[in-house]
This record gives structure tokens, sequence and C-alpha cells, in this order.
């Protein structure tokens, strides 16, 4: 019986001496990473929800500069049509701005479909910036086109405001989203840290009247919980990037390119890598910090 | 040295009262000085108060009223942060052992310098000497709980003097133990004393303080009755 424990001695000696609080086992390796890591997995989809829903933003927005456009036939450039069109427009109180859209953007906006020097004329543009979002673009249309005759009247841009409003709200939804998960995962190792100290009660004031500071104690409480909360959230982190790149991949279109062919051409490119790398840092504080609160203040009971 | 001055304490609950109205005072008017490096007995029927004056002595308890003086140092004048310095310097042999049960014999022993951050290499020999000095060296990495209750003691009365304290406070340090075991740890609490330490003994056992005479605090009821 006396052999196997001797042998065992410096083994544990030296595992144990270092962590006389036995937080190994009150704050075990188990459940509270697994938590954080799924904690962590909700917060980098919502962060990459986030950035996502910023990216089509500013591209739809890029892409939509006016609400409506009224189009005139080429010929409206001379006598006096293409005023008399601007006049009306402006006269309305729902447009805000008209504008003619100048020759060089146009010719940009039309290079993919029409090349470097155009052999067609072009027709005139002019471009309305509303004071509203209308509620009926329809109606609208109408009546502008009754008030600039021989005018063909578009409201796609009317669409697309609407599409990066969406956007926009989706952003500010992922946001709070990652607010909540951090706010619910510092509630969580709480939770731990408070179960860890009533296990280890009578060992903390041991150590108290032994005269370690509370910094002391509340350190190694930290420590741990920053160990196990930066483990987790790397775990759910890893298990976030191979979805987030399926779901890049989805929205590949809504930007501009192409679903890939084969896993290797995911847009592994297009994911918020500097994020997500500071997803298990973040984390790693967040565990500090909150089991160090926790403790530092159960602490200040004590003498 | 250390000094009571009109000491009294409550047990307070969270609210600051007992079951039926205020906390009743269980130590009341007690006043005395131990000079630097005397040996006293502490003495007194059960519930006296003896525990909780050692508690006051080693800061486990502030005073409800009254001055505490401690090494020189008036607990009242104290911020909270200044006191684990001075605890470190105060060995204590509590009543229940309080040993870490799964820590070793030779952690358990270890940890007031680790708590004071001492280094490894510097520790092991102290630490080793200590467990010779109480006769536990065979039992260095053994468990607590696969000790007999006076090698307990021993091992307690080790971590409380590993950091050569300048104050040694011990709470019926022979409670449990037979006449032989008793005799030993008495023994390594004199040597205490004789190498300069002020050693303070609760303890219930008549006959151990009558084959050691020494200065005695009586308490009876919460009050100092008979110093010297
Ligand atoms: N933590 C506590 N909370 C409330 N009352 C306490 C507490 N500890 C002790 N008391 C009370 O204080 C009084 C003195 O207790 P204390 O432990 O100091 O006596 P003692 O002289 O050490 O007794 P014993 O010889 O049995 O150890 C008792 O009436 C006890 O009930
Ligand atoms: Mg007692």
């Amino acid at each position: 019986m006396a052999e196997p424990s001797r042998l065992a001695t410096p083994r544990l000696r030296r595992s144990r001496g270092r962590d006389p609080l036995g937080l190994r086992r009150a704050l075990s390796d188990r459940l509270l990473p697994a938590l954080v890591a799924a904690m962590a997995l909700l917060a980098a989809l919502a962060l990459a929800g986030a950035r996502g829903a910023a990216e089509l933003t500013a591209r739809w927005e890029a892409g939509a500069a006016a609400a409506m456009t009224v189009q005139l036939p080429p010929s409206a450039a001379t006598g006096g049509r293409l005023e008399r069109a601007l006049a009306a427009l402006d006269a309305m109180p729902e447009v805000a701005e008209a504008r003619v859209m100048d020759g060089a953007r146009m010719q940009a906006l039309l290079r993919p479909w029409l090349g470097e020097a155009p052999a067609v004329s072009l027709p005139l543009v002019i471009e309305l910036r509303l004071a509203e979002l209308p509620a009926s673009p329809e109606v609208l249309a109408g009546r502008i086109g009754a008030a600039v005759p021989g005018g063909t009247v578009e409201s796609h841009g009317v669409w697309v405001a609407r599409l990066v409003a969406l956007a926009r709200s989706l952003q500010a939804v992922a946001l709070a989203a990652l607010v909540l998960v951090a706010g619910i995962a510092a509630a969580v190792v709480a939770v731990a840290v408070r179960a860890g100290i009533a296990a280890r009660r009578s060992a903390i004031a041991l150590l108290h009247d032994l005269g370690a500071t509370d910094a002391d104690i509340a350190g190694r409480f930290g420590q741990r919980a920053g160990l196990l909360v930066g483990t987790g959230a790397l775990l759910g982190t890893l298990l976030a990037v191979p979805v987030l790149a399926g779901f890049a991949d989805l929205a590949a279109p809504l930007l501009g390119s192409q679903p890939a062919p084969s896993l290797a051409a995911l847009p592994w490119a297009s994911l918020p890598w500097a994020e997500l790398a500071l997803l298990p840092l973040l984390g790693a504080a967040l565990g500090w910090v909150t089991a160090q609160v926790t403790v530092r203040r159960w602490l200040r009971r004590l003498p | 040295m250390v000094r009571f001055d009109d000491v009294g304490l409550r047990y307070a609950g969270p609210s600051g009262l007992g079951p039926q109205g205020p906390a009743p005072e269980v130590l009341r008017d007690v006043s005395f000085t131990l000079p630097q490096g005397s040996f006293h007995w502490l003495l007194g029927p059960s519930g006296a108060g003896k525990s909780s004056l050692l508690g006051l002595m080693h800061l486990a308890l502030r005073p409800s009223r009254g001055e505490v003086e401690v090494l020189g140092q008036r607990l009242s004048q104290l911020r909270r942060g200044a006191l684990p310095a001075l605890r470190r310097r105060i060995g204590v042999v509590y009543q229940d052992f309080r040993l870490l049960p799964h820590l070793t014999v030779f952690d358990n022993v270890a940890l007031p310098m680790r708590v004071a951050g001492r280094g490894e290499a510097q520790l092991r020999a102290d630490v080793a000497e200590m467990l010779r000095w109480t006769g536990l060296a065979e039992k260095a990495g053994a468990l607590p709980a696969t000790l007999s209750g006076g090698e307990q003691q021993r091992v307690a009365l080790a971590r409380a003097v590993v950091m050569r304290p300048a104050l040694l406070v011990a709470d019926e340090p022979t409670g449990n133990l037979d006449g032989v075991q008793a005799r030993r740890v008495l023994a390594l609490l004199r040597e205490m004393h004789r190498l300069g330490t002020t050693v303070v003994v609760a303890t219930h056992a008549e006959a151990l303080v009558a084959e050691h005479p020494a200065p005695a605090l009586r308490m009876d009821e919460g009050r100092l009755v008979a110093h010297g």
C-alpha cells in the first residue's frame, strides 16, 4: 500500500502544491469551456453577420446613389426640354434634388455593356434624390412621368434603399446579439466562480487567515477562469470557421461573385479573420475580469 | 507584544443582529498586555471565549469595541490592505487543525511560505526542517486523511511555525491527544518560546498546565477573571 503512494508523491506534489485552492477540480475543465464554446460560436456568427450586412450595405448604397431616375431621349438636350423637365421635378415636394448624370459617369457605369467608346448615343439621365422613401414607389413614378412628358421613370433604387435599411437593422441586431452573448458569458462565468468559491470556502478562508491578499486569491480564480474561457472561446471560434465559410459562399452572388466549385475555393479570404482571432483573447479577458470581480466582492466579507 | 484595551466582541449576523435582537457580547472589557517573548496559558471553561480571544489576536476577527495591538500595530489604525502582511508574522494552530485535505503534508506545511511568495528552492529546505523537527519527515507525501490525530496536530504545528512567526497562537493543541503525544506537542511549543517567539496556548488540560507552570490568562463568560 505504502509503496505506490510514495512513488506518486513527487508528481502529486508538483501538480497540487501550486494549486492550494484545488481550482483544477472546483472550476472544472468540462462544463464551463463547453458552454463558452457554444457562446463563442454564436458570437462568431453574430460577428460575421454584422460584417456581412455592413458589406452588403456598402455595396448596395454605392449601386443606388439615386432612389429614382428619369431618362429622356438624347434629343432632349436641345430645345430647352431638359431644362423644363428639371424645373418641373424641382417643383415637386417629394424631390429633394434633381441632377443630370454627367456623361463621364454614365460611360463608366455602362462600360461593361457598351465598351470604351459607345457608338450609340446615350439617353440623358436625371438622378433624383427623394425627400423620403415613398410608401408606394409606383404612384410617385406615375406622377413624375406625368410631370415630365416623354420621360421614362425608373424606381428600382427605392427597393435597393429598402434593402439597405434592412441590412442596416440586421447589422444592429447582430451587434446587439454579440453584446448579449458577452453578457450571458459573463453571467455564466460568475455563476461558475461562485460555485467554485462555495466548494472551496474553507480553503479560501484558510489562505486568507495565513495572510494571502485579496489580489492573490482573486488572481488564482482569475487565471483559472481566463484559461478555461479562453480555451472554450477558441474551440467555439474554430467550430465557427467552416460554418462562416459556407455562409460566405451562399452570400457570394449578392456581392457580385460566384459560388465556389470546391472546398478549397470557398471564400476563405473573405472571413473576418482579425475579429475571429480576437474572440478567444476577449473571452479570456472576460473570464479573468469576471472572476476577479466576483471573488474580490466575496472576499470583502472577510476581515 | 500583544495588548488588549477594554475589548468587546460580538458576532454579528449580516444584519448586525442575532436571532433575538442585538447579538450578545461574547467578550467584555478584556484588557491585558503580553510582553514580547513571553509564554502564556489561556484557561477557562468551554464557551468562556478563549477561541474568540485568540481569533482577535491573530486578526481573524476585529473587535466590536476597544483597541487590539499586535506586534506593535494598532488594529484600529490599520487599513484592511495592511492586515495580510501582519498575519504572515503570526503562526496559528487551529482548534480543528484546518489542514487542506487535497494537499500532501509537505504542501500543507509549505502553504504559508507559498502564500508569502517564497521561492520553491528556498521553501523546500525550510519545510523539510520543520517536518524533521515535528517528526513527520516520513509522512511528507501523505494526505492528511491518512494521518493519526497526533500527526495531524503536528502538521498543523509545523505549518504554524514554518515562517518563524513573532507570535504563535495555539488553540487546544493537545485536545485530542494522549499524554505522550500531548507532551511532545507542548515540548515543541516551549522550544518556540525559548527561540524568542511570544506564545499563547489555550487549553482545558489542567494536568499539562501543572507540569509546565507559566503565567495564565483565565477567562469566564467572556471576561478576563485572572491574569498572571
Ligand atoms: N462564529 C460564531 N458565531 C456566533 N457565536 C459564536 C461564534 N463562535 C463562537 N461563538 C460564541 O462565542 C462564545 C465563546 O465561544 P469560544 O469558541 O470563543 O469559546 P471557547 O472558550 O473557545 O470554548 P471551547 O473551550 O469549547 O473551545 C460561545 O458562546 C459561542 O457560542
Ligand atoms: Mg475554543
